[in-house]
């Protein structure tokens, strides 16, 4: 999970630090999205989005142990998780469904899961590979 | 002014979803039905909950300012497809791969359920 199950033994106020650091994180993301969004008014831009945004997430797993404690919330929760949206990609098959022929509506659901999982595997894998190339 | 609402709604969005994951996964937990994969309830719940209500507004006669607010704000930031992408990877590299993939496609599934429901009742509703 990328919730962070730790925080919970830092009580009440380190609870509410993650979550206020979440809060800025998802803001900062969400503004992304909107501004690529309002830039390129598109579905295939969700898509880019949301494989961008998994690429990123496979990186910064790798990385998240040697940063700072509140890297995770804000970057992988907050900022991540704000940038990439399940909802959006949903919404926008059924616009596609809708709007043209069905196999694009397909291509696109197929397309982003695969294009999601392959890019946090290549992220994970990029990651590990110039954090190597780095301590060597 | 509607990036001022994207903000407000992404402000409470993505806490929510960090907070209502941890409480599903603390309850699938508590309930003992975690198993020996740990299989992202709480991701799955919040893409859920995302897409009913982003598909309710859709279809809803809603105003610039609210989609603004609850669609791209709200919405967008408590779905995600980073946390849904890294933990369908993460239980591939586990060995359970009948779990990712049935976490792949069990959301997009109920993920496009949600998301006809939602416009089934906002078009019942208008």
């Amino acid at each position: 999970m990328i919730a962070c199950f730790d925080t919970m033994k830092e009580g009440v106020v380190g609870q509410w630090r993650v979550v206020g650091v979440v809060s800025a994180g998802g803001v900062a993301g969400s503004l992304a999205r909107f501004g690529l969004q309002t830039w390129w008014p598109s579905v295939w831009a969700t898509l880019v989005i949301n494989v961008v945004g998994c690429l990123l997430i496979g990186m910064l797993m790798v990385v998240v142990p040697r940063l700072h404690r509140l890297a995770r919330p804000f970057l992988g929760v907050g900022v991540l998780g704000g940038f990439t949206t399940f909802s959006g990609y949903v919404v926008d098959a059924r616009f596609l469904a809708g709007e043209g022929p069905f196999w694009l509506a397909l291509v696109y659901l197929v397309g982003t899961m695969a294009g999601a999982v392959v890019a946090t595997w290549s992220g994970v894998r990029l990651a590990r590979l110039l954090t190597r190339r780095w301590a060597g | 002014m509607n990036v001022l609402l994207v903000a407000l709604g992404a402000a409470v969005g993505a806490p929510l979803r960090f907070l209502l994951d941890r409480a599903v996964q603390g309850w699938v937990a508590a309930r003992g039905w975690a198993g020996p994969v740990v299989f992202p309830w709480g991701t799955l719940v919040v893409n859920v909950i995302g897409s009913a209500v982003l598909g309710f507004l859709v279809a809803w006669p809603t105003g610039e300012g609210l989609m603004a607010l609850a669609g791209t704000g709200l919405c967008g930031a408590l779905s995600t497809y980073s946390t849904l992408g890294y933990e369908t990877l993460r239980l591939a590299e586990g060995g359970a791969w009948p779990a990712a993939a049935g976490n792949a496609v069990l959301s997009v599934a109920a993920g496009l359920g949600a998301a006809a429901t939602g416009a089934a009742l906002a078009l019942a509703w208008s």
